[in-house]
């Protein structure tokens, strides 16, 4: 089990939620200082920089036009964190390559973080949230369509070294692609994709790359990794599927006595309570497949905010989406998540949120890595078979 | 209306026919079509009408190569060929006007005359105005009110239509979205190629829309060589439904004028 600090950057100082209509796509950016933000940016550095101190490794991500992930650029702070950083692997998860006009220069920009950093780069890619889809002004039909013909062509990018090729496809063309610098790791970094649903984890699975899953709690993770098992098989990559390929994102607090896990895990909160976004940015349409819009017509909610009715402490753990407590309490939660959905690999801490002060994110990091990531590590090793409990169960 | 599906330039397309007399081509809006609407009965009742489902609207399929409104308007010469009409009357209501235009430039002599009905499809304003307002970006409540003359006389219940129905509509939003997503709402190549446009060409405009103004079709009807405009009263974006009689009078007397 490999464990990594995860920061979105998150800007909290903002007007009461009723005074504005959305937390993302349209707040005005009046209400960011950038005195205030610079010390964010100061502070969240620090702190990826303290869990690598402690053995953890790091991860980051991107969203664009919104104060609850100040990253509009991943690949900058990825670039800064490889000088600061020594030791750790850094995951960015990931380049919204659904989005960038550019997949040769999101190529670029990872084989120069990978040489910048020897090779201490994770690539991760995802499809972008749907209030990804008008700051980057990019089309919500299609997007599965132009995220899997990027990625392609970026492997190539990484993976080409005789001089130019050229791509022509459906929605990319390029006459001469011949990146410089070329990877630091070969044949290029590992890759990582986040999906919350089942039919892009088989086709993640049918690749081989590191399946993550964000917030998606018992049954929908279980749903996501069966899919993907099945996707690694029916590919023919063996019977069995090691724990390094799946990772799971969740909030986690961990602190030495219960009083101090539940302040923290109570600001955590901010997460799922400050996401304050109207349907029409929520659900662009062909974001998400026509049933699923049927089902949401008649009633069902929205695969995205399924997590928002876990707004509580008790609810979030009881949902698997955070762990918080002490770390036998952190442990016992772990575990039953790992075994309900037929373990994982890397365990993705969404170690900060909102108003959960440098002190307190630090406790939250050093507690987690001296009095429980050792264990954790121990019990639950990389090269673990996934998927038997779960096969056992269904 | 008869229903058929026939194959043409690598889609099944659904076609929906009625009525004797010379052809008119209705091109539906990116609500997508459905025979039973009223305005339907008043246009066919001395012409022949055929209505296509576009590509990715209705039951017709949506071949990956198709993603604008200018791919739509080679469907529909194809299809006009295939229904051997050398030249018919083509009446297209907003994204539907918007495909009638790109296609009267492609082949003006194949429209005898040319009805837009609150037609997108071309970029008139300021860089920094969006000619039509943002549908994207508002809640449903607002794009009703601003759809509509009576948005409540118009709202859609949607308990009332089966899975399939209420598919179909959701499918439609999003091919529409495929579509004008961007540029927004218009081809940056049509309003050069207006002035190839021969038939007489009406403009029909609600006088309650919300999304298409009075000024971006005036703009509009000014890029073609022979075009004038009419208002429909107590109508907003879809005149045709709600006020069928004021809209079918308008579209036929242009139609009949000097036949």
């Amino acid at each position: 089990m490999r464990a990594w600090h995860f920061s979105e950057n998150a800007y909290p100082y903002l007007p009461p939620a009723d005074e504005y209509e959305s937390i993302r796509v349209s707040l005005p950016n009046r209400v960011y200082d950038p005195e205030q933000g610079a010390a964010l940016y100061d502070r969240f550095l620090d702190e990826w920089l303290i869990a690598e101190d402690e053995g953890m490794d790091i991860m980051l991500n991107e969203h664009h036009q919104t104060a609850t992930c100040v990253d509009p650029a991943a690949p900058l702070v990825l670039a800064a964190l490889a000088r600061l950083s020594k030791k750790a692997r850094l995951l960015i998860l990931g380049n919204p390559i659904a989005n960038r006009r550019q997949p040769v220069r999101v190529a670029e920009e990872m084989a120069m973080v990978d040489v910048l950093s020897r090779g201490r780069l994770e690539a991760g890619f995802v499809r972008g949230v749907p209030y990804e889809v008008l700051p980057a002004n990019s089309n919500p039909v299609r997007m599965n369509e132009r995220e899997w013909e990027a990625l392609d062509l970026i492997i190539k990018a990484w993976t080409s070294h005789d001089g130019p090729f050229s791509h022509e496809g459906r929605f990319f063309h390029y006459r001469a692609v011949n990146i410089w610098p070329r990877c630091y790791q070969q044949p290029h970094p590992p890759i990582w994709i986040s999906t919350t649903s089942p039919s892009g984890a088989a086709r993640v699975g049918a690749r081989g790359f590191v399946q993550a899953t964000f917030l998606t709690g018992f049954d929908g993770t279980r749903a996501i990794y069966d899919a993907y098992r099945r996707g690694w098989r029916e590919a023919g990559r063996g019977g069995d599927v090691p724990a390094h390929r799946l990772a799971y994102a969740a909030m986690v607090y961990t602190a030495p006595n219960e009083a101090d896990a539940r302040a923290g895990a109570e600001k955590l909160l901010w997460y799922i309570t400050s996401n304050k976004v109207p349907p029409h940015f929520s659900n662009p349409p062909g974001y998400v497949p026509v049933a699923g819009n049927v089902a949401m017509l008649r009633g069902a909610e929205h695969p995205l905010s399924a997590f928002r009715k876990s707004a509580s402490v008790e609810g979030a753990i009881e949902a698997g989406i955070m762990f918080a407590g002490t770390p036998d309490q952190v442990h016992r939660q772990m575990k039953r998540l790992y075994d309900h959905v037929g373990g994982f690999g890397h365990l993705l801490i969404m170690g900060q949120a909102g108003f959960l002060e440098h002190d307190e994110t630090v406790l939250g990091i050093r507690t987690f890595a001296r009095e429980l990531y050792p264990r954790l590590r121990e019990e639950f090793p990389d090269t673990a078979i996934t998927g038997q409990l779960s096969l056992r169960g269904a | 209306m008869q229903r058929q599906v026939i194959a043409i330039a690598g889609v099944e397309l659904e076609l929906f026919e009625s009525g004797e007399g010379p052809p008119i081509l209705f091109l539906h809006n990116g609500g997508g079509f459905f025979p039973e609407q009223s305005f339907l009965r008043l246009l066919s009742a001395q012409h022949r009408l055929i209505a296509p489902s576009h590509p990715g609207f209705g039951r017709s399929t949506l071949p990956d190569w198709i993603d604008s409104c200018d791919d739509i308007a080679y469907v529909h010469l194809a299809l006009m060929d295939r229904l051997g009409l050398a030249q018919a009357d083509i009446v297209g209501c907003s994204i539907g006007g918007w495909i009638a235009a790109e296609l009267a430039t492609k082949s003006p002599e194949r429209v005898r005359r040319l009805v837009l009905v609150c037609p997108e499809g071309v970029k008139v304003g300021p860089a920094d105005r969006l000619d039509i307002p943002d549908i994207y970006a508002m809640p449903d409540e607002e794009l009703e009110r601003i759809s509509y003359h009576d948005a409540a006389q118009m709202r859609l219940d949607t308990s009332r239509l089966s899975d399939d129905e209420l598919a179909i509509r959701v499918r439609n939003r999003e091919t529409t979205a495929l579509l004008v997503w961007e540029p927004y709402m218009h081809n940056p190549k049509l309003r050069h190629r207006l002035h190839r446009v021969t038939a007489p060409t009406l403009f029909v405009r609600g006088e309650s829309d919300g999304l298409v103004s009075a000024d971006y079709v005036a703009a509009y009807a000014r890029l073609l060589p022979n075009a004038r405009v009419e208002t429909i009263g107590e109508a907003g974006h879809s005149p045709h439904l709600e006020q069928p009689d004021a809209f079918a009078r308008a579209v036929l007397q242009f139609l009949e004028a000097n036949r």
